[in-house]
Formats: C-alpha cells, structure tokens, sequence
C-alpha cells in the first residue's frame, strides 16, 4: 500500500471503544479514544473513518457521534472475540494512513496490546502515548510523545502507521446530544474470530492495588511545589544499554527479584 | 373645509395602521405554532392589563398614575375621535367627553415630559424621547379641534393659521399614535403588548392574581432541531412577547449580571429579538448596552443564526436565570425562557456549553451529581444519624430530599441541623440515599434538556415506588425542579421547602425554640424559593419565632438580588468588573447585620466565597437548631458545648460513628 505523498487528502481511521467511568462503571466515550478521535477531526484535511468492534446497540457510541462525526462503522463483534483479526482484515480493505487509538481500553483486558498486535499484523510502525501529531506529508508524520511531568519527545515516523492517543492529548470536544443522536450507526458485516486464548481463563473483580502512603513533609507552597514538580531523583538505579535482548531480560528479571515482585 | 380633511385624514392613518398591523402579525407568525385560545385570550385581555399588568406598573406610584392618565386619555379620545370626527356624529355629550379624556391625556402626557427631561439611565432614549411631545401634539390638536363640536368655539374660529398648525399637529400626533403603533413606532408596545397578554405563552400566569408559571417547559428531543437558533425557531407568541417591550428598563436595572458588568442586558437581548424579527441591525437601539459590547457591530434576520449574528454566546451564558428581570417586566415577557430555549441550542446541537459546563455535563450523564462523586457517597455526611432509608422502610411520612448539598463539607452541616430538627419535632422521615439523583436543575438550565430529562424520568420512577406524604428539601432548586418541572414528566409531588415545612412544626408547637443568642441578621431570600415560588413569608416568621427581627436589604423580597449561583452561572463564569455576590454582600453589609440568614445552598456557597471581613453565613436550619429547645432530654445530660450533633434518639451507637463522621464533614469532634 502507498501512502499518499503530499496528500491532499489524508484517510484518517479511528478506533473507538466503548469505555467505563472510573467512578460508576457506566459506559461511556473512552477517555483517550475520545482524545484520539479529537485528535482526528482537528487534523486538516482529513477524512476521519471511526471503527468501533463490538456491540453496535451500545449507547455509549453516541457521544462520539456526537463530537460531530456523521457516521461510525461498527464491526459486530460478541464480547469473547479477538477483535485484532477483524480490524487487520478492515484496514486492509480501507487502506489508511493514519490509525488512531488509545493507549488502553477501560474495560474488558485492558491489556494495551491492540496497537501493537495490530501494527505487527500490518508491518507498521506503532507510536505510542502520542500527544500531538505536528504534520503529515511526504510519507511522513511528526508527532510529539508524551513523557512524564508535561515533557514532550518529537518523533518523525514513516507512514502508514499506528498512534496510540496519550492521556496528555488535548481534551475532547463536548459531545451534543442532538448530533449523537441523528448520527448514524452501519454495522458492517464481520468474521468472528473467537479469542481461544481468553476462554481458559477465570475472570474476578481486580483488587484494589495497595498504595504507597505519601508522607507530606514540605512544609512550604515552595516545597510542595518542587515536590509536585521536580524530577524523581531516582536513587539506587541503573541505566542498562543490554546487548542482546537476553541480557535486558535478565536485567529486568533480576530487579523484579530484588523487589520482591517476583519470589 | 377643516373638518372634511380631518375624517380623510383619520381615515388614512386608521387604514395605515391596519395594514401595518397585519405586517406586525405576519412578522410574529414567523415564529413556531403555539396553539392559543383567540377568542378566550381576546376577552381576557382586558382584565389581565387592568389587573395583572397595573400590578405590576403600580410599583412605581408615579409612573401608574401618569401611565393611567396617558394611556386611558388616549383609548378613550381613540374611540371617540373616531364617532365625533370621523362619523361625525352630532352630539355635544360625546364631543365634550372627548375634551375631558384629551385633557387627561395631555395631564399625563406632561409627566411622561417631565420624566424624560433628565431620564435615568435605564431608560431608551431615541425615538422615546420624541413620545411625549407627540402625546402632548396629539391630545392638543384634537382638544382644540374639538372646541366648535363641543359649542365652546364658533367653527372656523381662528381662521386658516389655526387650520394649518391643527392640520400638521394632527398629522404628526396621529402619525405616532395610529400609524407608529403598528409600524414599529414607540407606541408598539400598546398594540403589541395587549395581543400579548391576550396570548402569552404562559396563561397560568394571570390566573386570580396568584397565578405563578415558572416552570420551564420541555421539549420534544426527537424533534428534527433542539432549541432556538433563529429568531422563526422562538414560538409565535414569543415573538410577539418580545415585541412588546416598552424599553422602560426595569429589567436592566434589576439585572445582577448587568449590574457586574457582564455582557447582559436582558432589554438590550428583547430588542436584539425584535432586530432579529424584523430584519435589520442594533444600531438604531438607544438604550444602554451589553456592558462592553459596543453597539451597531450586531444584526440579521428571522431566518439567520442568533447567536454570532445578534448576541455573543457570552450574552446568554451571562444568565443567573434569577427571573428578576421577568418579575420587573410591565410587559410580561419571559426573558428567561428565550435564553435557555437559546442555551438548550448551543449545548443540544453545537456542543458550545462554555468553560466547566462540559465537565459538568458529563459528571451528570456519569455519575448524577454534577462533581463527578461517587454516588455511594452521597449519604456520607449522616453516618452517624441512623436515618431512615426509604428503600427499607418504603413508607414515610416525610420524604427527605437531600439534594447534591450532601456532597458540599459546609452544606453537610445544613443538613445535620435539619435532621436534628426534624428528629425533635418527632417526625417520621426517610431519605432516598445512594438512589436519589441531582433534581436535574443544572442540566437543564444550562440547555442539556436531554440530561435532565434522562435524570427527571429516572428520579420519578424511583419515587414512585414509595409512599411518602410530602417532600421536603433544603435545596430550593431541588424544590423548584420537583414542585414545577417533573409534573409535565408525570411526577405530581406535594413539596416543601425546610423552612416552610420548619415553619409548620414551629408553629404547630412541635418544635419549640428559644430566643435568638447571635448578632444581628438580615435575610438574604434564594431566588428559586421567593420569585420562582413566591415563598417570602415561611422564613421571615421561622425569625421571628426566633426573636429575630430581621434587618431587611434595600433589595429584598421579590426584589432580592441574585447570590450569582444560579442557572450554571457558577459553572460557565463569564468574567464581568465584579462578582455577583460581592455586590449581594455589600447589600447585606449596609444593613449592618453580623449574620445573613439563607435557605440555599448554593445562596450559602456564594456568599461564604465572600472575602473576610463579612457578616456569617448561617442558614436558617443552623439558626434554628442553635436555639432548639429539647425537651425530652433531662437537664443534667444536655450537650451544651459538643455540636457533633448528638441524637436523643440512639445515644447508643454514637462514639464510634460520629468521629468518623465528624472527620468528613469537617466538624469539631
């Protein structure tokens, strides 16, 4: 597949799942899909296709209809599917330059693996946590990672490609209620591609991760600033350029010992 | 010679005025069907001016005098000029009839002269300042006129100079009155206005004198466009209301958005509609304008967008909805209902909610309470108080709404108050907990008709599996929504604000209360419980029975000025020169009271956001309880100086609970 050179038109595809508020579990526009889907309709000249794979009545695909997209294709998937096959076989269909998607869905696995699964199945480079993509042209995209504490890395990556949406994104626009509602849904027609991987596992609730008690000890606005600010000095760590990928995992085994993480 | 030109001319301007009133009506029927009752309207018109409308005019003694005059001198001289100088009929009664009804009118004229000789500011100027002269011109020519039908003048007594100076006086006052009255001339407001009363939109609203209509009214959401986006999108009987308009000002001059200078003037907004009706720009508007906003850069039509085209998005979002200016209006025009059928666009089909509005929005859809809180927290703040759950006891006397408050630290100690008040009084309550839901009053106010619609239709259903008598909340808007919006969505509640329902069990003796120990108070009355529900009495006698007697503001009543919290305001915070409740609390600083007495939340968040030094903020529940007389409680044990609320009722499981609670609600263990 060619990617267009100095394009006059970009073909922009969003992936979009069906998210769930942190508070209630109601489902929702996903956070850093909404951002990914944002993201798409303020780059110029676009045209913005959204995929969503799984249930085509789900509600919550409204609110991204109604941030102004005119259609979403649904690709009808039951909630044990593997939906990496059927999104391989879309793009393959409807060649784009640019897939969008959030770094990780907000339910079901939330594992963060689809970009890269999909990336691998289609030979394209994946970009992940982006915050901003700067330009798009000559076969190429400018884009701007997201690291911690509000720091940006900007990258050129060769197109086609994959963009996970970081968090840092700017802020999605407010849905309205009368475009989600008048904006169509088209279920396409799709192959089912049961996950026979997941159907041996046991699902329970996730149990709430201990946290680290953060003792306050600044005593000043000064204080608590740098502290919210400064960089994590980081003691007792290495920096590692390992050889071979044995030599990274045996260094990364070994600090998962030493935190007692791994017993 | 005279005479035969005079009928001529009455008739030309009599026939110009009807053609110019079916182009008036033409311009109205733009607007959407709203189906009215002509007929019935017509014949009710005449009360709903007399009675209604004077009411409101006669707030100001001078002004309904001259008004009186004026206005009856002029319907009275219309009619008979009509019979003595056009029929011509030949009668003496009839033409000294029209010498007394001229005579009263130029009386009144002269003070409609005097006021415009130094107008204050709220007043149009322009065209208006050309009205009295014309009323003076018109009563003159036909008194003189008049003198040889009555036998006090020969006819043709002052020969031709008298001719011609009659002649144009009566061009000119008949230009005004006829012709001007439906051709867009100050007059309008006469013609305009009675067609509107006779088909307000709103005709609960003159029902004996206590009619009150202030629901706002829902809409269809399936309908091919939510919300108003062009002036033809506004019912026809709006359009009328807005043409009406007098431009007396009232509205400007009780508006707390235009008063801190925010871009609002909500008589600058109906002129701005009326622009938009006919077609045209702002730069022939000669009153005051939206602070800021320069006028002449604002225009366009029936059919083109309002927003952008005649007022900034701004404009509407700088709306209190504290329905002050509609409480003003001689005119009865529902300013409020024009700006949130305008918002329900803005957030329904662009997506334009400005600043938090979204971020709120959304906290509705997902949580259903605006701060995005878990709702399993909302009953936290009455841990320890052991209070009935409706879910288990399905049955209640008292059905207790709580409100989004429950989630406020400062509201929380309201609350605490209540339930101990309620729990002396004896009285059998419950809450809903974890299954009530925000009233919905945000939502929709801030033009998300389908948020509150989703959360009204899902709050009734809770509601309606349990027995309750009444409802009673601390939170006005809550009161409002449940008393006079769910009943179009088929919920019908009898509702109670606390301090009607306080005002009861203290006057019924089952609540007994001891002397006020405080400093001064003045009372500070929430909008959505005094103008929109015309509560003014219930928290006035609850201090009195308290040996309060209360410092009232200059502006106070159904004149009391908004807290700023209200119709989102808070939450789309358009910047202005000031802050809305800093101009309410210079308001209560000048009564020199140490405490302002509220009954709102969100009247107590505004206000306590005041910088120190300032009078406390104490709603009336904490005054109350502060001075609670317990009578069940021996002597001996009574808790003087612990106020973690410490409840007769279970003594039992109090140590453990009330620290926890006390540490979330942020009260003195």
């Amino acid at each position: 597949m060619q990617p267009e050179m100095q394009s006059s038109e970009l073909n922009v595809s969003v992936l979009l799942s069906v998210g769930a508020h942190p508070k209630t579990a109601r489902s929702r526009r996903a956070d850093q899909d909404a951002k990914a889907l944002e993201l798409a309709l303020s780059l110029p000249k676009a045209r913005v296709a959204a995929i969503h794979a799984g249930d085509a009545g789900d509600e919550a695909l409204r609110q991204y209809l109604g941030m102004g997209l005119p259609a979403l294709q649904v690709l009808p998937q039951p909630k044990e599917a593997d939906v990496v096959p059927v999104l391989v076989d879309y793009l393959r269909q409807h060649p784009a330059t640019l897939v969008l998607t959030g770094g990780k869905a907000e339910q079901g696995e939330s594992s963060g693996m689809l970009p890269y699964l999909l990336a691998q199945e289609l030979g394209w480079p994946v970009v992940p946590r982006v915050a901003a993509v700067e330009s798009v042209g000559n076969g190429k995209a400018a884009v701007l990672q997201a690291l911690p504490r509000g720091q940006r890395r900007a990258l050129t990556v060769s197109l086609p490609c994959v963009l996970c949406i970081d968090e840092a994104a700017p802020a999605p626009r407010q849905s309205a209620f009368a475009l989600g509602q008048r904006g169509k849904i088209e279920v396409l027609s799709a192959a089912v591609t049961t996950d026979s991987e997941r159907a041996d596992w046991t699902v329970q609730p996730a149990r709430k991760r201990p946290k680290r008690l953060k003792v306050v000890k600044a005593k000043t606005a000064a204080d608590r600033f740098k502290a919210a600010t400064a960089k994590a000095s980081g003691d007792g760590g290495q920096v590692i350029v390992p050889k071979t990928v044995e030599e990274g995992a045996e260094a990364i085994l070994k600090m998962l010992k030493e935190e007692g993480v791994l017993r | 010679m005279i005479t035969s030109l005079l009928s001529v001319l009455i008739f030309i301007a009599l026939a110009l005025a009807v053609i110019g009133a079916v182009r008036r009506a033409r311009l109205w029927r733009q607007g959407q069907a709203n189906p009215v009752d002509i007929i019935g309207g017509l014949l009710k018109m005449p009360r709903r001016y007399l009675v209604d409308l004077h009411h409101v005019v006669a707030r100001d003694k001078a002004m309904s005098n001259t008004h009186v005059a004026t206005a009856g001198g002029f319907v009275a001289s219309a009619v008979l000029i009509v019979l003595v100088h056009l029929f011509e009929l030949d009668s003496r009664i009839l033409a000294w009839a029209l010498l007394l009804t001229t005579a009263t009118m130029f009386t009144g004229a002269i003070f409609v002269y005097r006021r415009r000789i130094d107008p204050p500011s709220r007043l149009s100027k322009g065209p208006w300042m050309r009205l009295p002269k014309s009323l003076l011109v018109f009563a003159a020519s036909f008194f003189v006129l008049t003198l040889p039908a009555a036998g006090i003048l020969p006819e043709g007594a002052g020969g031709w100079l008298l001719a011609v100076v009659l002649t144009a006086g009566i061009v000119w006052g008949m230009g005004e009155m006829f012709f001007g009255m439906t051709w867009g001339g100050p007059m309008k407001h006469a013609f305009a206005g009675a067609l509107h009363l006779a088909f307000h939109r709103r005709a609960e609203r003159f029902e004996d004198g206590v009619g009150r209509s202030t629901g706002l009214k829902a809409i269809d959401l399936t309908a091919a466009k939510l919300g108003v986006e062009k002036p033809a999108d506004f019912k026809w009987n709006q359009l009328l209301g807005f043409d009406a308009c007098v431009q007396c000002g009232r509205c400007e001059a009780a508006c707390p958005a235009f008063a801190a200078g925010q871009p609002l003037n909500p008589k600058k907004l109906i002129q701005d509609m009326v622009v938009g009706l006919a077609g045209g720009t702002d730069v022939n508007y000669a009153g005051s304008p939206y602070p800021g906003k320069p006028i002449g850069e604002h225009g366009g039509n029936a059919h083109s967008p309002i927003v952008k085209g005649l007022v900034d998005a701004e404009t509407l979002w700088s709306c209190t909805t504290c329905r002050a200016c509609v409480e003003e209006c001689p005119m009865m025009i529902e300013h409020v209902d024009a700006i949130v059928d305008m918002r329900r666009f803005l957030t329904l089909e662009k997506g334009a909610t400005p600043n938090k509005g979204p971020e709120v929005l959304e906290n509705l859809i997902a949580t259903d309470n605006p701060g995005g809180f878990e709702p399993g927290s909302r009953m936290h703040w009455a841990a320890d108080l052991s209070i009935p759950v409706l879910a288990d006891v399905k049955q209640t006397e008292v059905l207790f709404w709580v409100g989004d408050g429950g989630f406020d630290m400062r509201n929380q100690r309201t609350l605490r108050s209540f339930v101990k008040l309620l729990k002396a009084a004896k009285v059998q309550f419950a809450v809903l907990a974890h299954e009530e839901r925000d009233s919905g009053d945000v939502a929709r106010r801030l033009g998300d008709e389908a948020t509150f619609q989703q959360l009204a239709k899902r709050n009734i259903k809770t509601l309606s599996q349990y027995g309750f008598k009444r409802i009673v909340t601390c939170d006005p808007h809550s009161f409002h929504v449940l008393k006079n919006e769910y009943g179009e969505l088929g919920g019908h509640y009898e509702v109670l604000h606390h301090t009607t329902y306080l005002n009861e069990l203290v006057q019924s003796g089952a609540l007994q209360v001891s002397k006020h120990q405080g400093g001064s108070v003045t009372y500070h009355d929430p909008c959505y419980l005094g103008r929109y529900n015309g509560e003014y009495e219930a928290p006035r006698e609850l201090l009195r029975s308290l040996g309060i007697e209360v410092k009232e503001m200059e502006r106070s009543g159904f004149r009391s000025r908004c807290c700023g919290g209200g119709g989102g305001a808070p939450i789309t915070d358009i910047p202005g020169k000031q802050r809305i409740p800093d101009m309410r609390m210079d308001d209560a600083r000048a009564t020199g009271a140490e405490i302002v007495a509220v009954g709102c939340p969100q009247c107590t968040a505004m206000l306590e956001g005041v910088v120190e030094p300032r009078p406390e903020i104490k709603d009336i529940a904490e005054l109350l309880v502060a001075a609670l007389v317990e009578v069940d409680e021996p002597a001996g044990q009574k808790s003087t100086g612990q106020k973690a609320a410490v409840q007769t009722a279970e003594p039992v499981k109090m140590a453990a609970a009330s620290k926890a609670a006390a540490a979330k609600t942020g009260e003195p263990a």
